[in-house]
């Protein structure tokens, strides 16, 4: 007798919700990290205003994959000391299930750092990144990151190198995602005709559905015993 | 501790299987078709009028990644029947493909290079198509990477098909994208060029002539004959593996 679906999704969320609420570990270190790549970048362009203004799409998106991984890696390693992976597996509650249920923990602590990173930038490189379209872009991209993340992350976390793996297995998977996100974002904010951003976005959706769908349907290979 | 097997001499009969017939007529053919292709394409087929003897290397360019797409094709596939069936042959089958498709896939980003150089007067340039070829690659590379990682065998297999079955998007978008994103720069010589394309030429009943055999030759003879051999190299470092344990643990 299997968990319904949903209701073990839900429990899933609500366990990674209160260990993060208790521990606040994952989006402090993403926090961090963020902050910190975004002065980096800022110092590292200062010089030249104009080439800071053109970089804003690119130190956006460079920060999010990496703080993404940081906090993706992060989280499996939590989850491998404590047994929770194990546990979970041990109920009898479908892969899939496990596979969404980690999958919207992951994409909601990573759009929380996102979001609390468009005002910042913002601020700091004077252009205007709260627009409705490019928040929706950097949700649609955040969430591409924490379906492919989620999966490789359970497989990294298995093999000898851990940590390490990660950025090399997930990196080249994700470029078509950061290249159509740069693209979208880039367009959107130098004011660029509709349809020239629009293609972008709607190949940033495309791969992100396909990815998304065959995450879901791989998962339960990576985490069989 | 008795009753482990001793070694004998019939576990080491699969490095002495000898080829079978079928892949040395394949071994043949295959070598036969690579030296003719390259007369019908080197010698054979006419200059191009525009761009002149660089023109040629258009019969190696655009066959290699279609044996690129068949190599990582036979991947896909392979993974897709591991995780059905665990066997392990369909394994080696798509860490074959791998190992094949991305020798094809730098011959055809080297080829395109140095054709490059004189036609768009550059080695290389960020254009949807390029970079998407060259974002396949690093993909398979970071296959073999993370392979090398995986030490527990059932669970590399299960994991390697995974990441071959996730990874073969990223030919589809290489092989898709002209169609998709209009300003690329490539030309598209079967079938409409895009608006922007520099460098293409017709594809007149001469460069049919040629390429027809070379796409044959690339697209099906050369990664079946190399995956084969991959494979069989594959099973002998298994046998050896097995022998080592087995030698260790006497």
């Amino acid at each position: 007798m299997k968990t319904p679906f949903i209701t073990s999704v839900a429990a899933i969320i609500k366990k990674d919700l209160r260990a993060e609420f208790r521990a606040r570990e994952l989006v402090s270190l993403m926090g961090l990290f963020t902050l910190l790549s975004v002065l980096v970048f800022s110092f590292a362009l200062e010089l030249d205003r104009e080439a800071r203004e053109e970089a804003v799409s690119g130190v956006l998106w460079v920060t999010l994959i990496f703080a993404s991984i940081l906090g993706l890696n992060r989280g499996m390693a939590q989850e491998r000391d404590q047994g929770g992976l194990d546990a979970t597996l041990a109920a009898p509650v479908s892969r899939s299930a496990i596979y969404l249920g980690k999958l919207l923990g992951n994409f909601f602590f990573t759009a929380i750092v996102a979001l609390v990173m468009l005002p910042l930038m913002t601020v700091l490189y004077g252009k205007n990144l709260l627009d409705a379209w490019v928040i929706g872009t950097t949700v649609i991209g955040v969430f591409g990151f924490a379906a492919i993340g989620t999966l490789l992350a359970t497989l990294t976390v298995q093999t000898r190198a851990r940590e390490a793996l990660l950025p090399i297995a997930m990196l080249p998977i994700v470029l078509p995602f950061l290249l159509t996100a740069v693209r979208a974002t880039t367009g959107l904010l130098n004011g660029a005709v509709e349809r020239e951003w629009q293609s972008s976005l709607g190949m940033l959706a495309a791969i992100t559905v396909i990815y998304f769908v065959m995450c879901l349907l791989l998962y339960r290979y990576v985490v069989e015993e | 501790m008795g009753e482990k097997p001793k070694l004998a001499a019939s576990d080491l009969q699969i490095e002495r299987r000898p080829q079978p017939r079928l892949l040395r007529i394949l071994t043949v053919i295959t070598a036969l078709g690579f030296a003719g292709s390259l007369y019908l394409g080197l010698a054979a087929a006419g200059t191009d009028i525009l761009q002149g003897e660089i023109q040629r290397i258009f019969y190696i360019h655009m066959p290699s990644f279609f044996g690129a797409f068949t190599a990582f094709g036979l991947t896909l596939v392979g993974g897709l029947i591991y995780l059905a069936r665990r066997r392990e042959k369909w394994d080696r089958i798509a860490l074959a493909g791998v190992e094949v498709g991305l020798a094809f896939s730098l011959i055809n980003l080297l080829t395109g290079s140095i054709w490059a150089r004189p036609i768009w007067n550059t080695w290389w340039t960020w254009d949807p198509r390029l970079t998407s070829a060259a974002i396949m690659c690093l993909t398979y590379a970071a296959y073999l990477m993370l392979r090398a990682g995986i030490d527990d065998l059932d669970r590399r297999r299960a994991f390697m098909s995974v990441y071959g079955i996730l990874a073969f998007v990223t030919v589809l978008i290489t092989l898709f994208i002209i169609r998709i994103v209009p300003e690329t720069i490539h030309p598209v010589i079967v079938g409409a060029s895009p608006q922007n394309a520099q460098g293409g030429f017709e594809a007149t009943s001469g460069v049919v002539m040629a390429l027809i055999p070379s796409l044959l030759l690339w697209l099906i003879f050369m990664p079946l004959t190399l995956m084969w051999h991959r494979v069989r190299l594959e099973n002998r470092i298994e046998a050896l593996n097995r022998l080592k344990t087995q030698a260790l643990s006497e």
